[in-house]
């Protein structure tokens, strides 16, 4: 299996074409900005960074245009959001409770001989709720595709077709961020994952959300709510065991042992790997090698590279 | 000399400086390095070094007397007060110097923070936990919105009015967009920052990238005093060349009214003339003057509002689907606006109420933008990693 390659933001410095290089990529590059919606073609800067070797799938167009010849595929996904958001309600009520309770056994004082396998249990109840909201949502996904028969819809195989015909003329694809859910969905409409497979694939913010097995979404100050991180839907799945929190600094308390403990704790045995510029963590199908530099959540609370506190 | 003091005095520094001999030089010595008024947990110290036969704190926070007097150090010409105030207060205050028989109002020679209002400049105390918004500070990071400049004639108003229109950045036609009216809006734009305030919490995801039209009263008290012409202006004349304009969301979800003040009691009159069409309402420290029995003491210029207030209480209809209405408890309108939040609930207004411990005025005011316009219009921070 060719290499992925999962990078940091590539604001306000891009270093993708580090990657490129270091990839021995010298063909052409397709590049996916759906997660940019109506901003996808101004790619002006990252065609420029990628020394004009990039092609844009314009998959968020394609879609719209796709929506406008095929109303009844719109108003399938329309559907299946609905009963997402109402999923995602339900689980989000009980989800406020279980952590507010793993979080309370985690700072509790009393009775330490038996405080572990309780601590234990209230995070297991967290993974086990976490499970069975992603399975929810895969069922609603598998609903979709079979109510809607994606290969059998004129408009969309014809974009398929084209699609998976620029990928080809590719050496490799490079999957940038933006909105988590609109790039999910789009890159399971033209069947991204199948022709990611046999290429090289550089991904980045959002863009390596989806790569994984599960997108976790995440803010530990918003301004309004208490930030419980949550997961969203199942991945691609290209890229296991890994949990992709980018634009870490921003985002997450990593300066609180008690917030990093609990995100390590609730998606363990997945490595969680805070992205900031420059962090980078390549999958050759077998392993996940994290650079130098690139920390990950510990148990302990700490968040470390190479084995030291970082 | 030194000075014998009749209550026990909070500030460990002051207390040593008044054990020992009050001059020139030792009052020099205090002074030198420190940022005033000295905050230690809920005691507030200020201070006044200078010729003067009286010195005292004039601030606006209602529940406290408006004058407080210094106490002079011996026969010194340094001057002191201590006096509790509760953490995350933030209070706005002068110094009243009286001397030679004339007195001068002074923001606090020793206070570098200050904060401006259409009447000049206040010095401000920040309470212990005050948490300065830095949201509301330009961030180079930030894409920048931009200010267009209207004028829209008003057969209701009989004149022209400039109305000033945020556009967020990256604004594009082809989106549709969720539309604030605000009153006052020059006042907002100079005085809580509000175009930095719009460009970084877009920036930051926090709240949906929004269109604002800034309006400007000509005669404010009259205008904003639940006045029909005015809100006809708003809705019959304004909305339409807004709407037409630009790429709006066209249902009651994507507008919302927002004001000060009478600019709050604009708003609200104006939802109530037009029931349901503005889908949000964002209400700070708003004049809702009421009375339940006599009449109220408010002067002449409340006379329209009292009334309005009055009906709208005695029969409570639905204006809008979301309301968020916050006040300052160092406000005399705490009662009032404490009071309208179970009405706005009773009619089915999903109501988010939020009190600061500050006056009013117009820092309070660009305090609670944060929390009222990310409750009201959501921005995609859980969904956008770019």
């Amino acid at each position: 299996m060719p290499t992925i390659t999962l990078l940091g933001p590539q604001q306000p410095i891009p270093c993708l074409i580090t990657a490129v290089d270091s990839l021995g990529i010298r063909g052409r590059i397709a590049a996916i900005t759906a997660g940019w919606e109506e901003r996808e073609l101004e790619d002006d800067e990252l065609k420029a960074h990628l020394r004009g070797k990039s092609v844009n799938l314009q998959l968020w167009e394609r879609t719209e245009r796709v929506f406008e010849r095929d109303p009844e595929l719109l108003a399938g996904l329309r559907t299946r959001k609905e009963r997402v958001l109402r999923l995602q309600e339900i689980y989000r009520m009980r989800l406020g409770h279980l952590l507010e309770a793993a979080r309370e056994l985690q700072t509790w004082k009393g009775y330490p001989d038996d405080l572990e396998p309780e601590q234990e249990d209230a995070f297991d109840l967290v993974r086990r709720l976490d499970r069975h909201q992603l399975e929810h949502v895969d069922e609603v996904n598998q609903w979709f595709f079979e109510r809607y028969q994606l290969a059998e819809r004129e408009d969309l195989v014809k974009h398929r077709e084209e699609v998976r015909r620029l990928v080809e003329d590719c050496e490799a694809i490079a999957i940038a961020g933006g909105h988590v859910g609109v790039l999910l969905t789009r890159l399971r409409l033209f069947g991204i994952a199948d022709l990611a497979r046999k290429k090289t694939v550089i991904a980045w913010s959002a863009g390596t959300m989806v790569l994984t097995n599960r997108v976790v979404l995440f803010h530990d100050t918003p301004p309004q709510g208490k930030g419980h991180p949550e997961v969203f839907e199942p991945g691609l799945g290209l890229v296991p065991g890994l949990v992709a929190l980018p634009h870490a600094r921003k985002r997450l308390r990593l300066e609180d042992p008690l917030r990093v403990q609990r995100l390590e704790r609730r998606f363990a045995p997945d490595i969680c790997v805070p992205f900031d510029p420059f962090d980078r963590v390549d999958f050759d199908g077998k392993t996940l090698k994290l650079a130098e530099r690139t920390r990950k959540l510990e148990r302990d609370g700490r968040v470390t590279f190479s084995g030291v506190p970082a | 000399m030194s000075v014998e003091t009749a209550k026990p005095i909070t500030n460990a520094a002051l207390a040593a400086l008044l054990k020992g001999e009050v001059n020139r030089s030792t009052v020099e010595t205090f002074l030198a390095g420190k940022q005033f008024p000295l905050v230690d947990g809920d005691t507030v110290t200020f201070v006044f070094h200078g010729r003067a036969d009286r010195v005292a704190l004039r601030h606006w926070i209602f529940g406290l007397q408006s004058s407080q007097v210094f106490t002079r150090a011996g026969n010194s010409d340094f001057f002191y007060l201590e006096f509790k105030l509760p953490g995350r207060s933030r209070v706005e205050y002068k110094l009243e110097i009286e001397r030679g028989g004339n007195s001068q109002l002074i923001t606090d020679p020793f206070n570098p923070n200050v904060a401006q209002d259409p009447y000049g400049q206040n010095s401000v105390c920040y309470g212990q936990g005050y948490q300065f918004p830095e949201w509301s500070q330009l961030d180079p990071e930030a894409r920048r919105g931009s200010l267009e400049t209207l004028v829209v004639k008003s057969a209701a108003m009989g004149d022209e009015r400039v109305v000033r229109v945020y556009l967020p950045a990256r604004f594009r036609r082809r989106a549709k967009y969720p539309l604030v009216i605000a009153h006052d809006g020059d006042d907002y734009l100079r005085f809580t920052n509000l175009k930095t305030i719009l460009d970084n919490l877009i920036h930051r995801l926090e709240i949906a990238p929004m269109i604002v039209a800034l309006t400007n009263p000509a005669n404010r008290l009259v205008e904003y005093a639940h006045h029909e012409p005015h809100a006809r202006f708003l809705v019959e004349e304004l909305l339409p060349v807004l709407d037409k304009k630009y790429p709006l969301i066209d249902r009651p979800v994507g507008r919302c009214l927002m004001g000060a003040s009478f600019g709050a009691v604009s708003s609200l009159s104006t939802a109530w003339r037009y029931p349901e069409l503005f889908g949000n309402l964002f209400l700070q420290s708003g004049s809702f003057g009421f009375f339940d029995i006599g009449g109220h003491q408010r002067g002449p210029l409340f006379d329209p509002v009292v009334a309005f207030v009055n009906e709208f209480r005695k029969e409570p209809k639905k204006l809008s689907e979301r309301a968020f209405v916050s006040c300052g408890v160092y406000e005399s309108l705490i009662y009032e606006n404490r009071s309208i939040v179970p009405v706005f609930q009773s009619t089915g207004m999903e109501t988010k109420f939020f009190e600061a411990r500050d006056g009013h005025n117009w820092e309070n005011w660009r305090d609670r933008m944060r929390d009222g316009l990310s409750w009201l219009f959501p921005g995609p921070l859980s969904m956008v990693y770019e």
